[in-house]
């Protein structure tokens, strides 16, 4: 092993640090997954009066509630994950870290990813006992993934840049929702499919345009957050 | 103070030339359209902003990129300069795509794909900005800016494709096969793509020019106050 390659923490091995520092951090206040939580309950609640949720209507909305839900409480936790590191200083220590500073992106993105999954994980049982239909499918899940890792991917970029704006929490869904627009109709759209059993022919479009954000904005996101976080 | 260079001068005069004859064209060189008649004559210009308004955003999205690279502040002054016209002119297309629509579909507005993906831009660039005055630092805003002018491109066509799997009503009448116009129209048609792109170009120059002069001026006004 090389001196340099000792003196630089790998970068799997700074990622994974990096998000065991935000669970744990986390795990020991739970201040956001409890806010995004209850604010996932409250959205779910004010569409059921909105949109008024009886039986026949929910079937055609449900993922689309669904999604809401999700991005609205996603950039909730966005918004938190970067604010903590700026105001209390960390994010100068994380950059003085020897490491490569893709690290700071994928890590903060793998931890803001794991609390968008918690809060989809406790969403979906809830959902499913409150208007009684069954969204424990594969497919479904599938589709919470791939829209929830586009989502974050691009989240996690935005939201470091919009931390460093005055007018940060205003900023970042503005910023967010434009951008990543494609991954809400996929979504929406895929989950649809699924929630009403199309064929697999039929939801292969939304699929395809999924993995192929994630893996578009994955990469520049890598490529261009050195720019980001760079003094 | 700095007279703009002779060039441009003479391309100023060239841009208004061109579009006196690309509306003269317009209006009496090209036929009027069987079917749907004068408001036909939209087609022209509204193709042609709308590809201004593309053509404002790719450059933006390059000139992000090069300034990434470089870290030159010419490129942060014409990657906005591209923006501001890119949106101008994609706010003509969405207006003149209107007036259209409005006899022909029988409304303003519809959720075609080119319409939402029309929007969903302005709302981008719109947001541009918004990063853009949310921070003070200018190396900063500048790298911001750039990176945001790279990612909001980068979805446009997602975001196209994600509709289009709706059903599309909005006419293609340039297919790569064949152009569906007669001799004349063509001819108008080109003429007023060449004519806006040229426009553009001035434009560019000038914002450019003024976004130049600006930092000059800022320049100067902390040396006096130092």
């Amino acid at each position: 092993m090389s001196a340099a390659s000792r003196e630089r923490t790998s970068l799997w091995r700074a990622t994974r640090a990096i998000v065991w520092k935000d669970l744990t951090a986390e795990l020991r206040s739970r201040e956001l997954l409890s806010a995004m939580l209850v604010f996932a309950l409250l959205v779910i609640l004010s569409f059921n009066f909105a949109l008024d949720l009886d039986p026949k209507t929910r079937g055609s909305v449900t993922s689309g509630v669904l999604w809401v839900t999700f991005i609205f409480a996603g950039t909730l936790g966005l918004n938190r994950s970067m604010a903590v590191e700026k105001d209390r200083g960390c994010l100068d220590g994380l950059l003085l870290a020897p490491m490569d500073r893709s690290a700071i992106y994928f890590g903060k993105s793998v931890a803001n990813l794991a609390f968008m999954l918690i809060v989809e994980a406790v969403v979906l049982p809830l959902y499913s006992l409150l208007y009684n239909v069954n969204l424990f499918r594969p497919g479904l899940l599938l589709m919470i993934l791939l829209g929830s890792v586009g989502y974050v991917a691009v989240g996690t970029l935005l939201s470091s840049m919009a931390v460093q704006a005055r007018t940060r929490d205003m900023l970042l869904p503005i910023l967010l929702f434009p951008v990543t627009l494609p991954v809400l109709i996929a979504a929406v759209k895929g989950s649809a499919g699924f929630l009403s059993g199309l064929p697999l022919t039929d939801i292969q479009p939304w699929i395809n345009l999924l993995l192929v954000y994630d893996v578009i904005f994955v990469a520049i996101a890598f490529i261009v957050f050195d720019y980001v976080v760079e003094e | 103070m700095h007279k703009a260079p002779k060039a441009l001068r003479l391309l100023d005069g060239v841009s208004v030339l061109l579009l006196v004859v690309a509306t003269g064209m317009v209006f009496l060189y090209a036929p009027v359209e069987r079917t749907m008649g004068l408001v036909q004559k939209v087609f022209y210009f509204h193709v042609s902003a709308n590809w201004i308004g593309m053509l404002g955003f790719l450059v933006a999205a390059v000139a992000g990129g090069i300034y990434l690279a470089r870290g030159n502040r010419f490129w942060d002054v014409l990657e906005v300069a591209a923006v501001e016209i890119g949106l101008v002119f994609s706010l003509i297309g969405i207006v003149t795509g209107s007036i259209w629509a409005r006899p022909i579909w029988n409304t303003w507005w519809t959720w075609d794909p080119r319409l939402v993906t029309v929007a969903v831009m302005e709302l981008i660039y719109i947001a541009y900005f918004m990063l853009r005055q949310g921070i003070e630092d200018p190396e900063r805003r500048a790298r911001y800016a750039a990176v945001y002018a790279i990612v909001g491109f980068l979805s446009v066509p997602l975001t196209f494709l994600s509709i289009r799997f709706y059903r599309s009503i909005h006419p293609v009448v340039i297919t790569s096969s064949s152009a569906q116009l007669s001799p004349k129209m063509f001819q108008t048609f080109m003429f007023s793509l060449f004519t806006f792109t040229v426009l553009f170009v001035d434009l560019l120059w000038h914002r450019l020019r003024l976004g130049l002069l600006s930092e000059q001026v800022e320049r100067l006004r902390m040396k006096l106050s130092e």
